[in-house]
């Protein structure tokens, strides 16, 4: 349903050279292509591409500095950063695009059955929408763990709960088009609204992939997140990492510098998606 | 107008009983409880300590006595008693804003200062390599980690102060406030309003530009260029006042959404502001703090929405005339 | 006096002194020319403490922001704080022998001590706050009453004596007494309202109070009616809450702060040692404070003793102690008693209890075997762990990779410290890293943590044992030291080896590393210990 708009639909263009065009006119948007597709790469395959083990603890090789034998160096742990880097990066998307999946298809329902059915029902989501929009994040996630304790799944559930509603979306005019012809609810949902929230929806899932990276990383800070042993960029910044920020920056900086790669490149992604689609903002 | 501030003023109330509830259920859901927080440090809790404990702070009582009270309380402004220090939560809150506040609105500024002219500009030369960067940097504050960034920027003054002058330096860890000694009390609090600035201009600077780049493409606009006034007439009085509009609504958004920023920069930057003071009372299970920080973030979302759209409504002709 | 802590000034003065990295024992106090004057900053590492009432809180923070402000009937001598026994007079004039077979205790207590509001602190004041710690008056809660066991009563017969009498004899009794928390409050005051100090300070020690902001700082002032000639030697302190651990490492290196006083990683160490030279000093010792590994025992397998025995043999803290200990506060292999005490464990017995074997090869081939027959080969299960990194974390990472090394599949659950709690007492784990930290050093006490729960309410093993219970009471009451040694490795024994009620990790590693110009501090292997300021000094 959503294409890459080109000019011309007749001419049958080979598609390297839609590729090339694609990105000498978005040069961000492709650079951020690229690092979600390595990104991805890295999570799909990590087992044939890691050098180490992420979780096989090395007393002999403790924070070492980055060395051909440890690319990116080592923790406290003698754990290899790149191994975990890279498995971190499984991590990463799991919680990113489940997130966005789940919490994007609670909110597509929640904002379609709100405005079409309208009246108290719309009423009551709403004000259930803002609620949890407004409700801290932080405290949504302590009770989340605190009850069923923590790990991928765990943080999956809190992050999407609240921020289900900003994907919501109303679609308020086809819905009374579509009644005046008599068109039954399957039918006017499905055939009417859903198509036309699907383009925006898509741009707002690569950016909320981005932002549930970003909320696993706080929430792991707070220690709320995923733990120990798992490979996650954000856990990899709490404790160890401020603890030796001076004596061996790369446990800090490198796993700070895959999150914010990858969430720069899903915006990057997002943002040219969204240039290219939106009528209103494509190039005269 | 006011039938319409109204209306949204009564709505609002049901969302703040449903926070409450939401609140209440949820930290009694986690188990263990405040007695338990504070009894354990030797890692064993004597269990009459604990149930001494309970009884002093009212949590032997029914559920529906307790939330009955936290209500109540609150209708009537009483927002009752810190179980962590016995001290009025008022007072807790109160002798904790200031250094909030003053965060959130020099990050403000700098948003407002930074942002507005840069999207502007990057709006004007879209596609140039000039907007090229400026997105670039604005992406790279969305996407930056603020508690990464709060430690690498520590650290980096600590390093170059230490090249520069010999002897490391690090902002003062005894807050002073800004009319006591305002040069010290800067010091502390720009590095965190900083770091929680650069996020907030930078999603500032792409709406700005997105709101420029679509009002830019409006009849009028190359109506008054045809005329032949000059390019900043056009930008200033026609194109800013127009794409100024969603910035301002967005502005007021985030602002809202900056305690959330809070909370993990004053982690950081171990400020004594609100934000800790949040995970401070989720933390001990301090159900009485809690509630209240709760109540008090939802009515700050609430009302800054309230004043964002009263504004965008008053600040757009069409709508203030139609 | 604050110009001169500033960062500035700090660069420009010399440190004179050494850096120390000596062990447990302290040398005597040199003798230096003693400066008087300055403000000591340093800073506590919690966020804010819950009270100010030392009777009725459990937490450093209590203690870190209010022992210079008040005075104890007895306390570790500050001049040999790292001594288990060694204990001196702090309101009374001398330590008393024992009467009537070691059953009471006779303290005279010093004339002419007061109140900071001026009023005479007299026996009266030490005996009733002494009752309302060892039988607190309905609704009043003390968190040291099931240490107190030993106390039958507490009575002052005159305005300068105080008179314990106990229940039994026992040599668990002085250490008890003294107890860096046993503030001595006013009669008056407890007895109009108990609930007074929690939100108030009236004491009698080094320091007066000035002022208090929650959740940032505490501020002393000198006392100048000090009953201790000559001291304090500062002329007030300034304690700020800073529950950051890379916070207190910065302002340490910028001179923000002199020090804390609870401990630092190593990591922490090397670096202000490697950028501060001799301008730190760095004071190290065992830590009164050990992680334990405690099965389960009402969930399956960990009812089955080869199960828990594989466990404790998978674990080798030899070589796992010295790797730890450069990367979290754990440093000496122990068994229930603290290391150093005497009545701890040596090497070789040690090596007789089953998980400090010197062979662990054999030892995890022997712990295969025995999953292998009772069934649980490959186990899998979760231990259950505090939302703290040092050295919790880092001790269960550790313990997860030794146990995979004979096939036990381990993940961590970790959980705040509410959940964490309530999770124990309700006995909703598998395997939970445990902890035993005790104020003073008083083996016979600490170790009644393996107790089972009938006696112990404490205790989260689930598991009852009345062999255990009367070895722990015939070794309570033994008067013969030798004896008592004997009776306490009979003891260890039986708990760790016979039924592995309990695994041990390294015992804790206090590290402090101060500023230079801080003297007559000594470390002790408690950070409850010699907190109340009146023997530091500042060199500049």
């Amino acid at each position: 349903m959503t294409v890459l708009a080109q000019d011309a639909p007749a001419l049958r263009r080979s598609w390297l050279d839609t590729a090339f065009a694609f990105s000498r006119r978005q040069p961000l948007g492709t650079f951020g292509l690229v690092v979600v597709v390595v990104a991805a790469i890295a999570g799909l395959s990590a087992e044939w591409i890691a050098p180490y083990s992420p979780t096989a603890n090395d007393f002999a090789a403790m924070t070492e500095p980055p060395s051909a034998a440890h690319w990116l160096g080592t923790d406290q742990f003698g754990r290899d950063l790149l191994s975990r880097i890279i498995y971190g990066a499984r991590t990463a998307l799991i919680i990113g695009f489940v997130s966005a999946f789940v919490g994007g298809f609670a909110g597509l329902v929640l904002g379609v059955g709100s405005a079409y059915f309208g009246g108290v029902i719309d009423l009551v989501l709403q004000r259930v929408m803002d609620v949890l929009m407004a409700f801290p994040l932080i405290i949504m996630a302590l009770a989340v763990v605190a009850i069923f304790g923590t790990g991928v799944q765990n943080v999956i559930v809190a992050i999407t709960v609240p921020r289900a509603s900003a994907l919501s979306i109303r679609e308020v005019p086809y819905i009374d088009a579509a009644r005046t012809c008599g068109f039954g609810h399957a039918r006017i949902i499905l055939r009417h609204m859903v198509p036309n929230v699907v383009a925006p929806f898509l741009i707002m899932l690569t950016a909320f992939v981005g932002q549930a990276i970003l909320a696993e990383a706080s929430l792991s800070y707070l220690g709320l997140g995923v733990q120990e042993p798992t490979p996650a960029w954000g856990l990899m910044l709490q404790g160890g990492a401020e603890e030796y920020a001076s004596t061996a920056p790369w446990i800090a900086i490198f796993p700070g510098l895959a999150i914010a790669l990858t969430v720069f490149g899903f915006s990057l992604f997002g943002d040219a998606l969204r240039d290219a689609i939106d009528p209103k903002l494509r190039d005269r | 107008m006011y039938r319409y501030i109204l209306n949204r003023l009564l709505l609002s109330i049901p969302t703040l009983i449903g926070a409450a509830a939401l609140v209440f259920i949820l930290m009694r859901l986690i188990p263990g409880d405040i007695c338990v927080v504070r009894l354990g440090s030797g890692g064993s809790i004597n269990p009459t300590a604990v149930a001494n404990c309970h009884a002093q702070l009212g949590l032997d009582r029914s559920l529906v006595l307790q939330f009955f009270d936290f209500i109540a309380g609150f209708a009537r402004g009483d927002f009752g008693t810190s179980m962590w220090s016995g001290k009025p939560v008022s007072q807790e809150i109160a002798t904790r804003i200031p250094v909030s506040l003053e965060i959130a609105l020099l990050a403000t500024l700098v948003a407002v200062l930074i942002a507005i002219p840069l999207g502007t500009i990057s709006a004007l030369h879209q596609n140039s390599w000039l907007d090229h960067i400026v997105r670039t940097v604005a992406i790279a504050g969305i996407a930056t980690p603020s508690f990464w960034l709060g430690i690498m920027s520590i650290l980096v003054v600590l390093e170059v102060s230490h090249l520069a002058f010999g002897a490391p330096w690090m902002p003062p860890i005894d807050y002073v406030s800004l009319w006591d000694d305002p040069l010290r009390n800067l010091s502390i609090v720009i590095l965190p309003a900083i770091t929680i600035g650069y996020r907030y201009s930078a999603v500032t600077m792409r709406m700005t530009r997105s709101a420029m780049l679509e009002v830019l493409r409006e009849d009028y606009i190359r109506t008054a260029r045809a005329k032949g006034l000059f390019e900043h007439i056009v930008v200033n009085r026609h194109a800013l006042q127009n794409a100024l509009l969603p910035v301002v609504t967005l502005i007021g958004i985030e602002f809202a959404f900056l305690i959330g920023g809070l909370v993990v920069t004053e982690q950081v930057f171990n400020l004594n502001g609100i934000g800790r003071l949040f995970v401070l009372a989720v933390q001990n299970q301090d159900y009485t703090l809690t509630q209240a920080l709760v109540m008090l973030t939802v009515a700050i979302f609430v009302v800054t929405n309230l004043a964002v759209d009263v504004l965008y409504a008053w600040l757009d002709p069409r709508i203030r005339f139609g | 006096m604050k110009n001169r802590t500033g960062w500035l000034a700090e660069s420009l003065s010399i440190a004179l002194s050494a850096a120390l990295a000596a062990a447990l024992t302290a040398a005597p106090a040199a003798a230096e020319n003693i400066k008087r004057g300055g403000i000591l900053t340093y800073m506590i590492p919690a966020d804010a403490p819950p009270s100010l009432d030392g009777h009725k809180e459990n937490t450093y923070a209590t203690l870190h922001a209010t022992a210079p402000f008040y005075s104890t009937l007895i306390a570790i001598n500050p001049d040999n704080p790292s001594s288990s026994t060694d204990f001196v007079c702090d309101l009374c004039t001398e330590m008393p022998k024992a009467t009537d077979d070691g059953k009471t205790y006779t303290f005279k207590i010093r004339k002419g001590v007061k109140f900071h509001d001026g009023t005479p602190l007299t026996a009266a004041d030490v005996a009733t706050s002494w009752q309302y710690i060892v039988h607190p008056p309905k609704g009043v809660s003390s968190a040291r009453e099931s240490y107190m066991v030993m106390v039958d009563t507490v009575e002052s017969p005159d305005p300068e004596t105080v008179v314990f009498k106990l229940k039994f004899a026992t040599s668990a009794f002085l250490p008890a007494l003294a107890d860096p928390f046993a503030y001595i409050y006013k009669k008056e005051t407890l007895e109009k309202d108990p609930t007074w100090y929690e939100k108030n300070i009236l004491g009698s020690g080094p320091f007066k109070f000035v002022a208090y902001e929650t959740g940032q700082s505490i501020k002393g002032v000198r006392n100048p009616d000090y009953y201790h000639e000559g001291q304090p030697y500062l002329d007030g302190f300034t304690a700020i809450f800073a529950a950051k651990q890379s916070v207190r490492v910065d302002a340490i290196r910028a001179d923000r702060a002199a020090t804390e006083f609870r401990g630092m990683p190593p990591s922490a160490r090397d670096e202000l040692v490697k950028e501060l030279g001799d301008k730190i000093t760095v004071q190290t010792s065992d830590w009164n404070c050990v992680n334990l590994l405690t099965p389960n025992q009402k969930k399956k397998p960990f009812d089955d003793v080869r199960v828990r025995r594989a466990m404790a043999l998978a674990i080798d803290p030899w070589k796992g102690a010295p790797a730890l200990s450069k990367i979290a506060t754990v440093h000496t292999v122990g068994g229930l008693v603290f290391p150093g005490s005497p009545l701890a464990a040596t090497k070789e017995e040690l090596q007789k209890i089953v998980g400090f074997g010197p062979d662990i090869e054999k030892s995890r081939a022997e712990a295969k075997k025995l999953l292998e027959e009772a069934g649980a080969a490959g186990l899998k299960f979760e231990l259950m762990n505090r939302n703290v990194d040092q050295p919790y974390k880092f001790v269960a990472t550790w313990a997860i990779d030794e146990w995979s090394k004979i096939g036990l599949k381990v993940t961590q659950r970790v959980l705040p410290t509410g959940p964490f709690y309530d999770a124990l007492r309700s006995g909703s784990f598998e395997v939970a890293v445990e902890f035993n930290c005790q104020n003073m050093v008083n083996p016979l006490l600490d170790v009644a943590k393996v107790l089972p729960r009938s006696v112990y309410p404490e205790n989260y093993g689930g598991y009852e044992d009345p062999k255990l219970i009367e070895i722990y009471n015939s070794m309570l009451r033994e008067t013969d030291p030798a004896k008592q040694r004997a009776k306490m490795r009979e003891f260890e024994t039986y708990a760790l080896d016979t039924q592995v009620d309990t695994i041990m990790t390294p015992w804790w590693s206090r590290i402090i590393t101060h500023r230079s110009y801080m003297k007559g501090w000594k470390i002790s292997p408690s950070h409850y210990l010699n907190l109340n300021l009146a023997n530091i000094w500042l060199d500049k």
